[in-house]
């Protein structure tokens, strides 16, 4: 089997599992988990050959035209280069583990058949953006994640929270979708072509003509794909999905797809200095905006989706300073430990019976009982807060150093050979970065050791809930997720020579910097929590949906339900112990509403939709309908007076024939001897 | 035919013409009665004298087997089917008010306007177009029935099919229904059900 | 002969029969209208054929299948007529009117022609 057959079996596999998922669930339950997990692992295989042969050498291109399609071809191409194969192994291990751990935790689930296909579905979207070579066939692979998200984050659609954030989800990456369509269009009518290798070749002989507004139009894509501030507000409500499909959607889909998608066309974004301060300052405010918000967050899955936006802010941020191998670096690591953190998180929520932090922080030993979840999360959380030795600490210092060597100017954009230097970066656009970045990664550090702290150190006067010993499908998946998660930093002198060629290991400065600064973060935070604990013991809270037989995927449905019941929103908690809360001081309440951004958009889009669509009804029902029913009724009136010659004699109805054919007659005759004469 | 053109004249009529002439006022006169009389049987004795008449037209134009074929069923049989019809029907005998309908002046412009037109056109088409009478008659008995069993034999014998089924038709229609088996035939299903309303 | 004479009266024979079959509300006068306008059409069937004095003779077969097909007519006409008075108690035409559209007064006026068929039955 050649490099390219195999390569297109990749996305394919998981699309026929999808499609036959969807066909037999019904029919054949006794099919849907192999053709759930079987395809994916495949692809995942297949991926790390693709990978293996690949070997970081001169990227793969094929292609085939299907059919002609105009003046700008589209084609069927791929183009695999290190960056696609790697994230590509990412996808498809992340994805396995995610179906692995899904039959375990949607073990009852009525609609588990639908939910698989359509993780299999996301996961072939996804393989498809990695390795397609043309923007047109990733604009599709692109779409339909997002109808995917919009059904997966949707499945407990008995709650509300999950039918509005479904709906939320679609509406807001759609919002940018439309400029990422015109984007794509202004970029191959630059470029004459949608194929990737065609577009970077126009970007260095100079054909590109309007960078910045293409960079610009392509960035409000990424941004609702890869939820940059102001298009993030989707992701955190999106956690109302189940706790696999966050997993999914955080760590090796979605998410990863606008980072790539940069990485993929850096050229075209470094073209125009500006979109690189744009996308710099967008990466600063969104690292340091969800760090904070993540710090206020009482349900510990909106925690991990913030430091999930933060995360991602990184990776801009090294895109910006045009750095993508730390970028694509930092997007396989976070990729693992993410994944890590919330399929962890979905085993903490059924072990608790709980989402809320406020409530396990009064539940004694719950990281007795789940010991497995305990260890590797706890490992995943200092990767996270970029401790070393773990894969976050190698990744992050990849990204801080970039901005570093941006900001004293030293950057250059080395991306391949083939591209040659294409300009500076600038170094206002390096120190944005990196002073964001060194602020976040002490937050970081500080809302890890918060989730970790109110997680498992709970102290009240409850044991936590025995839900009897967890699947052994998702501890082992923690147990293989654990494995990169710890050991990926080993992989940054290697890497290099599968990317740009960037040096990858952390420096001296921005390491000692980033490190001290993490200690410094997780000390204040455990300060706090010594603070606050005496607080905890006296005001009692939580609500514990204990259901010891129930699959997972129930008691976190039903925890989805009660939080607003029980807490007043989805986001936060009136606990007065909570130490975030010591720390943020008056930050608190509007860092927990993720700072009223909703409520901007809500005066901004919605309320004007609202009101024009409240008009179109008052239009379509007092004018235009005034016009039906006026036809309507005109109509009726004819008929009625036209009924009157319908008197049922045929005498009449002869004679009115006969005058008429008698007129007709007349009327040829005269014709005739017109015409005759 | 120009030759003949030139021996005749309007102002000159032929002996043959002004017969014609009479015995046509007479049948348009009978027919005239026979649409407005207001006593029904009349109506059928005076579509006697238009119809014999028009077999005297026959007789005029040397169309002899016609004209005895057009005294024999019509005047022998059709008239006489009309008059039992009539009785069948109970007609009143007498002078019945309402034998016209409401749309009599409707139907009199029709009749009207369409004699007027046909009259014009036929005038006009056939002005100076002459019958030759003369010579042997065109319609005897023998020239009738030797072109019939020569050129419309087939005609002739797809038209008894249909004066059979005429026939069959005819009785199944007026036989009473209720006494007799369904076999009458499928015209007198919808009949049945009629008549059991 | 003058080929008008003959034209002339069939035309005016056929328009008299017309008038009859929109005018006579018996419908066996009507049957009788429709009798005068088939013998005008054979006048002028005739009348053509001899003036053009044609070999096959095609006019007067012509005409003597008319009369035949004219006495069939007859005969279903009078059976069908007289199914209608059988079932209705009438034989005018402009009472036979179930193709119009029901209005209030016809609701009213159909009991009383119904019982008129049941008292004919």
């Amino acid at each position: 089997m050649t490099t390219t057959t195999t390569a297109v079996l990749v996305p394919l596999l998981p699309f026929l599992g999808a499609a036959f998922g969807l066909l037999l669930g019904r029919r054949a339950p006794g099919f849907v988990r192999p053709l759930a997990v079987l395809p994916t692992l495949a692809a995942a295989v297949l991926a790390v050959v693709v990978a293996a042969r690949q070997g970081g050498g001169a990227a793969l291109d094929a292609a085939t035209e299907l059919t002609p399609t105009g003046s700008v071809p589209i084609e069927l191409a791929l183009h695999i280069d290190g960056f696609a194969a790697l994230v590509a192994v990412l996808v498809g291990v992340v994805a396995t583990c995610v179906q692995l751990y899904s039959t375990g935790y949607l073990r009852d689930d009525p609609r588990y058949a639908s939910y698989a296909a359509l993780v299999s579905l996301f996961t072939s979207a996804m393989l498809l953006v990695v390795y397609s070579g043309d923007l047109m066939v990733l604009l599709v692979g692109w779409e339909i994640m997002g109808i995917c998200s919009y059904f997966l984050v949707g499945h407990y659609w008995e709650t509300e929270a999950a039918r509005s954030a479904s709906l939320k989800a679609f509406l807001v990456t759609k919002l940018g979708d439309v400029p990422f369509l015109f984007g794509l269009f202004a970029l191959a009518a630059d470029a004459g072509t949608f194929r990737i290798t065609g577009v970077l070749n126009a970007v260095t002989s100079g054909d590109l003509h309007h960078p910045t507004l293409i960079a610009l139009l392509l960035l409000a894509g990424v941004a609702g794909k890869s939820a940059q501030f102001p298009l993030h507000t989707w992701l955190p409500d999106a956690m109302a999905g189940p706790t696999p499909v966050s997993a999914l959607i955080h760590a090796a889909t979605m998410v990863a797809a606008g980072v790539y998608f940069i990485a993929r066309l850096l050229p075209v974004f470094a073209a125009s200095a500006a979109a690189l301060v744009v996308l710099a300052v967008m990466a600063a405010v969104t690292m340091v905006g969800s760090a904070l918000a993540a710090l206020a967050q009482d349900d510990i899955k909106r925690v991990l989706a913030y430091s999930t936006v933060g995360q991602l802010g990184y990776m801009t941020g090294a895109l910006a300073v045009g750095d993508r191998s730390a970028a694509v670096f930092h997007l396989l690591s976070h990729g693992a430990f993410k994944a890590l953190l919330f399929l962890g998180a979905g085993v903490i929520i059924h072990a608790a019976g709980t989402n809320s932090l406020a409530a396990m922080s009064r539940m004694r030993g719950l990281s007795k009982r789940i010991p497995d979840a305990f260890w590797t999360v706890t490992v995943a959380l200092l990767a996270l807060a970029a401790i070393p030795p773990f894969a976050g600490f190698f990744s992050k210092e990849a990204v801080l150093g970039a901005a570093e060597h941006a900001a004293v100017g030293e950057a250059h954009l080395a991306l391949g050979g083939a591209h040659g230097h294409l300009g500076s970066v600038p170094s206002a656009a390096g120190w944005t970065v990196l002073i964001a970045g060194l602020l976040t990664a002490l937050l970081t550090a500080a809302y890890a050791t918060r989730l970790w702290l109110l997680a498992f150190f709970g102290r009240g006067p409850e044991e936590a809930p025995d839900h009897g010993k967890q699947p052994f499908a998702m501890n082992a998946v923690l147990w293989v997720l654990f494995i990169p998660t710890a050991a990926f930093g080993i992989a940054a002198p290697v890497l290099p020579d599968w990317f740009d060629g960037n040096e990858l290991t952390p420096t001296l400065v921005t390491s000692v910097l980033g490190t001290g600064l993490a200690l410094a973060g997780a000390l204040i935070m455990y300060g706090a929590w010594r603070h606050t604990t005496a607080v905890a013991a006296r005001a009692p809270l939580g609500a514990v949906a204990v259901d010891p037989d129930a699959a997972p995927a129930v008691s976190e449905e039903e925890a989805i339900a009660t939080h607003a019941a029980a807490y007043g929103d989805n986001a936060g908690a009136p606990d007065p112990a909570d130490p975030g809360r010591l720390l943020l001081g008056p930050l608190h309440a509007p860092a927990t509403c993720g700072f009223h951004l909703d409520a901007v958009y809500a005066a901004l889009f919605v309320r004007p939709v609202r009101a024009a669509a409240r008009l179109v009804r008052f239009l379509d029902r007092e004018v235009v309908d005034t016009y039906v029913h006026g036809a309507g009724t005109g109509a009726r009136w004819l008929g009625s007076a036209v009924r009157r010659a319908q008197t049922g004699n045929v005498q009449t109805y002869l004679g009115a024939l006969l005058a008429g054919s008698l007129v007709l007659a007349v009327a040829a005759v005269l014709v005739a001897t017109g015409t005759g004469a | 035919m120009t030759l003949a053109a030139a021996s005749h004249g309007f102002l000159t009529p032929s002996g043959v013409e002004i017969a014609f002439l009479l015995v046509g006022l007479v049948t348009l006169g009978a027919a005239v009665v026979t649409v407005t009389t207001k006593q029904l049987v009349h109506a059928a004795l005076w579509l006697v004298v238009a119809l014999g008449g028009i077999a005297v037209e026959y007789l005029l134009l040397t169309a002899e087997f016609i004209a005895w074929v057009q005294v024999l069923i019509y005047v022998g049989s059709v008239v006489v089917l009309l008059l039992f019809g009539l009785m069948l029907t109970k007609a009143p005998i007498g002078r019945s008010p309402d034998a016209d309908s409401g749309n009599r002046w409707a139907a009199l412009l029709v009749a009207v306007a369409s004699a007027a037109v046909l009259v014009w056109v036929v005038v006009d088409a056939f002005r100076a177009s002459w019958i030759d009478l003369d010579g042997a008659a065109q319609g005897s008995t023998e020239v009738s029935g030797r072109s019939l069993f020569q050129h419309w034999v087939l005609p002739f014998e797809a038209l008894s099919v249909l004066l059979l089924a005429a026939l069959v038709g005819a009785i199944v229609l007026s036989r009473r229904n209720g006494e007799g088996p369904q076999e009458t035939g499928r015209a007198a299903a919808p009949v049945s059900r009629e008549g059991q309303r | 002969m003058h080929l008008a004479y003959p034209a002339v009266l069939a035309v005016l024979l056929f328009c008299v029969g017309l008038y009859g079959v929109l005018a006579r509300r018996n419908a066996i006068l009507v049957l009788m209208s429709v009798e005068l306008m088939l013998n005008a059409v054979n006048l002028n069937l005739v009348a053509f054929d001899v003036w053009l004095r044609d070999t096959l003779h095609a006019g007067q077969a012509l005409t003597l299948f008319t009369i035949a097909v004219a006495a069939a007519e007859i005969g279903i006409g009078l059976a069908i007529v007289l199914l209608v008075y059988r079932n209705r108690g009438s034989s005018d035409v402009d009472k036979l009117t179930d193709l119009a559209e029901r209005s209030a007064e016809d609701e009213q006026a159909h009991p009383q022609s119904q019982q008129q068929a049941e008292a004919a039955a």
